[in-house]
């Protein structure tokens, strides 16, 4: 009887990490819980604000306002995309889901770029803040969102903010990551120019960092409202309502029209807002083509670069036999 | 009367420099010092105090290694205002850094940096950036323009940074728009430029920041050889008409003779010497520096006022032909420089005309003055050469008053290009050779002597 008391088995070593983060979130929902009910007013706020604004209007009225967006921004061809997608919507009778979940990501994300675009050039200016802010987007965008779904229930209760919070969560990395890379990509002489010419840190990210890295940080928000629309079937099963519930209820009823018709319009939103955030990041739309072109019969036709380099050099090769001038 | 051709170079650099006579000048007027850098040192790495201070120990850069990188060791050199003052050296030598700690975009680890009487090492952000707004710009190798602003825009960001309203700005930008040779570009973005056009807007940007001082990293060196060239000559063209004072890096050891009036030559970190372009030719401090300037064209650096030797067959106006004609006899020579009474270079006589004069008995040897050339001692050596073919006669080298500086004989020219010494020790060199033999002078001489002198 002795010899087994020696033994130790893998069931008897343990770290009681599970205990501890339930014990945290116990503490953390004891301390601030006053917090957490301010952080759930703004949230739920700002969702029904945009629900309001994107469910009371009549159907067609959201459909003219997409489809002129669409125009402005990607041409006439999406805009009949986008008007053909959201009569489908309509037709299966996902309108009113589908603006919940549209209101939900539009929050979320926009609530995850102004999170993030900051700390993105937080971790760009500073190489320590880069370090502690890269395991911690690893661990955010890893970690299962099941699981962080569950203290969000805990500290926001059911409804559409804990929603909200894990696909800000979940959406984030994207938007902080790249904009972070942007800005370190930023061609270093051209920071150094800034700097040269004595302008401070902030005229330097202001005139030149953050414009030239545009382009990268378009690319992440992007990605983020992508993400969160990704997280809408998510947020749907701790009950933020919308098509997300939709495909929920499917599920537990192997409901396999339900299903379809609910995810083809999560499809046809994420299309639509993928190609104008993704228009709005190349800056190649029709608006800004229209005023380049305003901006160019302006000025006075100039000669190509090629012609007056060419110029340059005749000039050149003219002068030179005059160098020897002795009468 | 005579006239005199002088060739300006078109090469002449700034008035500044030119012939060893005005430089003294310069020097003891002392023109006041545009930047100073004393004991620099930058060494990268996690304890660059450490690299330092063993540099200063005596350790090489070698053995340092480990530690880190030294990229500048011990430099110290002050450049006056005005000056066009490049560094040179290899990539790696540390001349990159070296410029930026002259503008604090880099610290150093050690030593001091004064620009005009600002000491900018170890000053507070705010205030750097000051000195830089009011004292220092740059221009940049691969040109860092704003890709997402106009030429006008780009030229202006100096202004705009040192919060100059906009139409004054503007109104500016378009004169030195105008002054590099952009005009009609003022709306383009740079990327609708040329290499070359797009530097210009780079050097604008700089000279509309209307500082005193300015550093060029590179500045040409990303552009085509027949630009390249162009902007060097507009660049001294426009340093002679502004007066600012240049910093200028290259690797390109021909740029640098170009444009310097002083260089200091890296290597490994370390200034190897600092001299003027002929200084840092004939006289290299090193088999580095030596090995480094043996390809440089020589032609375009070395001057006349370099390689010139005293004039010795020389007489003046009021001298008359009888002295002419001994000068000419005692030198063996066949020609003589001639200098009017208030020493002003007058031109040449030949023995001939001379000896004609001396029988016909007719003192006044301005009649008989042939055109001779005569050349600035800035003039560069390439320039010579034609002149040099055209007549057997030495160039003469004349200052700015017109007065006689030396000479250079062919063979001399001919030494100086090849970098071989004339090598004619106590011999004087003679040319053009005499023509009429000494009897025949010496017995005209005697001849025609007047009562009571010698010949």
């Amino acid at each position: 009887m002795s010899t087994t008391a020696a033994v130790i088995t893998a069931a008897d070593f343990r770290i009681p990490l599970g205990s501890w983060a339930d014990g945290f979130i116990d503490f953390i929902t004891d301390t601030f819980g006053f917090f957490f009910d301010f952080v759930r007013a703004i949230f739920s706020g700002a969702y029904d604000l945009v629900d309001l604004a994107l469910a009371s209007p009549p159907f067609w009225v959201i459909i003219i306002v997409a489809g002129v967006l669409g125009l402005m921004i990607r041409g006439w061809k999406f805009a009949v995309g986008t008007v053909i997608g959201l009569v489908v919507i309509v037709g299966v009778d996902q309108w009113e889901n589908a603006m919940d979940s549209l209101a939900l990501v539009l929050v979320a994300s926009i609530l995850a770029i102004l999170f993030s675009v900051p700390l993105g050039i937080l971790a760009a200016k500073s190489s320590l803040a880069s370090g502690i802010i890269r395991p911690v987007l690893d661990f955010m965008q890893t970690m299962p969102a099941f699981v962080y779904l569950i203290p969000a229930l805990i500290l926001f209760r059911v409804g559409v903010v804990p929603g909200i919070v894990a696909t800000i969560i979940f959406a984030m990395a994207p938007g902080v990551r790249l904009t972070e890379l942007g800005i370190r990509n930023v061609d270093h002489e051209v920071v150094e120019a800034g700097q040269a010419f004595g302008a401070s840190p902030w005229r330097i990210l202001r005139q030149i960092q953050l414009p030239l890295a545009m382009p990268t940080i378009m690319a992440g928000i992007n990605q983020v409202i992508m993400l969160s629309l990704s997280m809408v079937v998510i947020a749907g099963m701790v009950g933020a309502g919308g098509l997300g519930q939709q495909v929920v209820a499917s599920l537990n009823r192997i409901d396999v029209s339900l299903g379809f018709e609910a995810g083809l319009s999560v499809v046809i939103l994420a299309i639509f807002l993928d190609r104008i955030t993704a228009a709005l990041g190349t800056g190649n739309t029709p608006i800004g083509r229209l005023r380049a072109a305003r901006k160019h019969s302006g000025t006075p036709a100039a000669p190509t670069p090629a012609d007056d380099s060419t110029a340059e050099a005749e000039i050149e090769a003219a002068k030179r036999p005059g160098v020897l001038q002795p009468s | 009367m005579t006239e005199i051709t002088a060739v300006k170079a078109e090469e002449s650099a700034s008035e500044a420099e030119q012939n060893p006579s005005t430089v003294s000048d310069a020097a003891s007027v002392e023109p006041g010092i545009a930047v100073k850098a004393d004991r620099l040192y930058k060494a990268f790495g996690r304890k660059p105090h450490d690299i330092v201070k063993k540099l200063q120990g005596g350790a090489s850069r070698d053995e340092l290694s480990h530690l880190g990188t030294a990229a500048v060791i011990d430099a110290s050199f002050e450049v006056k205002r005005g000056e066009i003052f490049v560094v040179m050296g290899l990539s790696g030598s540390g001349k990159s850094t070296l410029i930026r700690m002259l503008n604090g975009l880099l610290e150093a680890t050690s030593g001091t940096v004064t620009v005009g009487d600002t000491p900018i090492t170890g000053i507070p952000a705010a205030k750097l950036r000051d000195v830089r707004r009011q004292s220092i710009s740059m221009v940049f190798q691969h040109f860092a323009l704003l890709p997402h602003r106009t030429v006008i825009d780009n030229v202006a960001y100096g202004l705009e940074v040192q919060g100059m309203p906009r139409e004054e700005r503007l109104a500016k930008a378009r004169t030195i728009i105008r002054l590099v040779g952009l005009d009609g570009w003022a709306d383009n973005l740079p990327s609708e430029l040329s290499g070359g056009m797009q530097q210009r807007v780079g050097l604008g940007r700089a000279l509309a920041a209307d500082t005193d001082v300015l550093l060029m990293d590179e500045a040409f060196s990303a552009l085509d050889p027949l630009i390249r060239r162009e902007m060097q000559e507009q660049l001294i063209e426009l340093q002679a008409e502004l007066g600012k004072t240049i910093i200028f890096i290259t690797h390109d050891l021909n740029e640098a003779m170009f444009l310097g009036d002083r260089i200091a030559v890296m290597r490994d970190g370390r200034i190897v010497q600092i001299g003027t372009p002929e200084e840092i030719l004939t006289d290299p401090a090193n088999d580095y520096v030596a090995q480094f300037v043996q390809d440089v064209d020589r032609a375009r650096v070395l001057t006349a006022g370099s390689v010139m030797e005293p004039a010795r067959s020389v007489v003046t106006v009021t001298a008359g032909p009888r002295a002419a004609l001994r000068t000419m006899r005692d030198l063996q020579t066949s020609a003589t420089f001639v200098l009017r009474r208030d020493r002003s270079f007058a031109g040449v006589v030949r023995d001939r005309d001379v000896l004609k004069q001396v029988k016909a008995g007719d003192g006044d040897l301005r009649a008989i003055i042939l055109d001779a050339t005569a050349v600035s001692a800035d003039t560069a050596l390439v320039d010579l050469v034609e002149l040099a073919v055209e007549s057997d006669l030495p160039i003469a080298v004349v200052d700015e008053r017109n007065r006689l500086l030396g000479v250079i004989p062919r063979v001399t020219l001919l030494a100086a290009l090849g970098n071989v010494s004339t090598a004619t020790g106590e011999l004087p060199v003679t040319e053009p050779p005499a023509t009429i033999s000494m009897s025949i002078i010496t017995e005209t001489l005697r001849e025609t002597a007047p009562e009571g002198v010698q010949p």
